[in-house]
């Protein structure tokens, strides 16, 4: 069934693209028949796709429930302190984009994130900053 | 197979979900997304039923051997209240909780919910189209106006998009309905059980152009009409109102009751003659029809090789809004300015057609058979207490072969009744053309018209649509209506417009062209003298700039 490479093709388009386009969705959509609305729907449906142009670097900030105790809302906010964007959110310079996502396997840890696939655990403001000047410099 | 159910043994037939044996014993089971003749998806999770004391959704559960099914209990009285009330919590911003307006504040006065304790998380625009609009602040997330786009229309212009609680129906890309390839038919009205989705009204002009002494402000009611009013006003489903329908249009101080059935009968003879036209020079084939304003959308965004095929006739409302401005303003000696026409139709698309750049001009306002409904109310009129009235002349005498314009096949079957005859220049034995009729979402057939068989085919329903278009060209005329059963079941018929309803309408349909002495357009006297009088024969140079159109093309997303 052609349904069920819609999975597969999104994650190509995501990881060529950096994101999944209004064109790249039309062209998939020809190329599979799949309707534009139900691609649409998937890729906006799994937090590992994104429908607009991401930031050079992605952080992924942990929401499960151990690091939701251990502060991750603080993290956040500290981000948004130094970036000035909220989940969901890019960089004007498109140097940054700021996601929540789900459990990561470091809940001993937490809060923890994940900066361009990397875990980064046991955040406060001080690592946070240091972490951002980095990928700035 | 054996269950209990309610206590009681009783014998079921493999193969029914816990809620049809339910309903076939008359116990009554709340129900909110079930979508008639398709799958179940359980959304709602309001039909709870205890299978061996575990909470199922009864439409999507099948019983097992010796299973004991209780349908009423405080465990299920519990959940089914807390779900309703989530599902309210996504609704009541804008509800007035009438019981009368839709399905989910039926449940809820029936089961007794009357606190919600949450606040909705989300606040959203509405989708405003020029003929169908949606208010997310209203959806629940049931999915059936998805499925009815989808799986019934064959559409796919919505969809659900994001996840958990922000998860909403949209069109791809969060556009709105007016830019993506929706074709309008309101099919996913008729689906929504919370009345999220529903048209743009336009009660607030057309009552102002009745109170503009200035205006000459004329109505015309499409034939579905008739047979489908009734209903909003506790008639029994079925019942033909033409007469009291005109009484009351009049009323309310329209100037002159036109009949949109005029229209039919004239679509006939130009469509007739052009297809006549074609039979005598080979082609193209098939010629496909086009009263259908959601189909002919359907086929601009996705058929663009059709345009040789398609019938140039606009649609039969559109055609008397022309006649009215011209023939009829002639006659009387009005002003073209002066005139608004106001078309009924059961129809949402018919709007959007009335916005189109090189139809504008003929019909000005559209309202829904649920509308003129409404209107009538507003202005205080007992419609079932009036007495039966004539439409106006010129343009207001008709035949049977235009009322069946309003079931699927009824274009087909008119056509051929004067095509045939026109054709041959013989008398049709039997006008009645069986294999056109019944709700079968496609149909064929043929006709003998002088030794040349003449095949045709009819379809209702998108996906019916694009099932015979695969094989069209088999055909030498193909009928084609974007709605379920032709526009009995369209998008702005009463509620509900379901399978019962369409079949209870269709079968009006029919009597009513029976009661007809006259049942073939071609013999309408009206239209014969308005082809002396005015438009000389049909197909002539005159008609054609005024009766006939052409189409766009549009992107297929
Ligand atoms: S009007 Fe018809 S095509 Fe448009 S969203 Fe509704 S069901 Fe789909
Ligand atoms: S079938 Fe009739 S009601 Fe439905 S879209 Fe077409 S014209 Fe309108
Ligand atoms: S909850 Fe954050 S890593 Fe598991
Ligand atoms: S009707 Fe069964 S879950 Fe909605």
């Amino acid at each position: 069934m052609v349904q069920d490479l819609l999975l597969p093709i999104l994650k190509h388009e995501q990881k060529k693209s950096g994101y999944i386009s209004e064109a790249a969705i039309k062209r998939i959509s020809i190329q599979t028949g799949i309707p534009v609305s139900r691609i649409f729907g998937v890729a906006t449906f799994y937090s590992m796709f994104h429908t607009k142009p991401q930031g050079k670097n992605m952080i992924e900030v942990c929401h499960g429930p151990s690091c939701h105790l251990n502060g991750s809302f603080n993290v956040l906010k500290s981000l948004y302190k130094s970036l000035k964007i909220k989940p969901g959110e890019t960089t004007k310079d498109k140097k940054f984009s700021l996601h929540t996502c789900s459990c990561i396997g470091c809940c001993d840890k937490g809060p923890a994130m994940l900066l361009n696939g990397k875990q980064y655990t046991l955040l406060d403001e001080t690592k946070l900053k240091a972490i951002i000047k980095k990928c700035r410099s | 197979m054996q269950i209990t159910l309610d206590k009681r043994q009783i014998k079921v037939e493999e193969g029914k979900t816990i809620l049809d044996i339910c309903k076939e014993r008359g116990i009554e089971i709340p129900t909110l997304c079930i979508f008639e003749g398709l799958k179940p998806e359980a959304r709602c999770r309001l039909c709870l039923v205890e299978l061996n004391g575990k909470l199922v959704t009864s439409c999507s559960t099948y019983p097992h051997e010796g299973c004991e099914v209780v349908t009423d209990s405080p465990l299920i009285k519990k959940h089914r209240m807390i779900n309703a009330e989530l599902l309210m919590a996504d609704h009541i911003a804008t509800c007035n909780m009438d019981p009368n307006s839709h399905d989910l504040c039926k449940i809820i006065e029936k089961i007794g919910l009357t606190r919600i304790r949450f606040d909705p998380i989300h606040k959203y625009k509405q989708d405003l189209s020029e003929s169908v609009i949606r208010d997310d602040n209203k959806c629940i997330n049931c999915g059936k106006c998805i499925r009815a786009c989808g799986e019934i229309m064959d559409v796919h212009a919505i969809d659900f998009i994001n996840r958990g609680h922000n998860e909403k129906v949209s069109p791809y890309s969060e556009h709105k309905l007016h830019d993506v390839a929706c074709i309008k038919c309101g099919q996913c009205v008729h689906a929504c059980p919370v009345g999220a989705i529903y048209e743009r009204e336009h009660l607030y002009e057309v009552v102002q152009a009745l109170k503009d002494k200035k205006k000459h402000v004329i109505v015309q009611t499409a034939p579905s009409v008739r047979v489908a009013l009734g209903e909003e006003f506790g008639m029994p489903q079925g019942s033909i109102v033409t007469g009291k329908m005109v009484a009351a249009l009049r009323k309310m101080g329209f100037d002159k009751v036109f009949d949109t059935n005029f229209g039919a009968d004239l679509t006939i003879m130009e469509e007739g003659t052009e297809f006549l036209k074609r039979v005598k020079n080979g082609g193209p084939f098939p010629m496909i029809t086009t009263c259908c304003p959601a189909w002919i959308k359907f086929m601009e965004h996705f058929e663009h090789k059709l345009f040789p095929n398609m019938s140039t006739c606009k649609s039969p409302h559109e055609m008397l809004g022309n006649l009215a401005k011209s023939y009829y303003a002639d006659k009387v000696g009005l002003n073209k300015k002066d005139i608004v026409v106001v078309s009924i139709m059961p129809c949402t698309a018919k709007k959007f057609e009335s916005t189109r750049p090189e139809l504008k001009s003929d019909v000005d306002y559209v309202l829904t058979t649920r509308e003129l409904a409404k209107l009538i109310r507003t202005y205080k009129i007992d419609m079932t207490k009036l007495k039966d009235e004539k439409f106006d002349d010129p343009l207001g005498e008709s035949t049977g072969a235009a009322l069946i314009f309003g079931a699927t096949g009824g274009v087909m079957e008119a056509a051929l009744r004067t095509a045939y005859e026109l054709g041959t220049g013989k008398t049709l034995k039997d006008v009645d053309f069986m294999a056109a009729r019944g709700t079968d979402g496609i149909k064929t057939g043929s006709v003998d018209l002088d030794g040349k068989t003449i095949k045709f085919a009819v379809a209702s329903g998108g996906a019916n649509i694009r099932k015979l278009l695969k094989e069209k060209d088999k055909y030498h005329f193909i009928e084609m209506m974007a709605c379920p059963s032709g526009c009995i079941g369209g998008g702005g018929q009463p509620w509900p417009t379901n399978k019962a309803v369409i079949k209870k309408r269709m079968e009006a349909i029919y009597a009513g062209d029976k009661g007809f002495k006259l049942r073939k357009s071609h013999e309408n006297p009206s239209i014969k003298k308005l082809y002396k009088e005015f438009l000389g024969e049909p197909g002539s140079e005159r008609a054609h700039k005024l009766l006939h159109t052409h189409y766009h093309k549009r992107d297929r997303f």
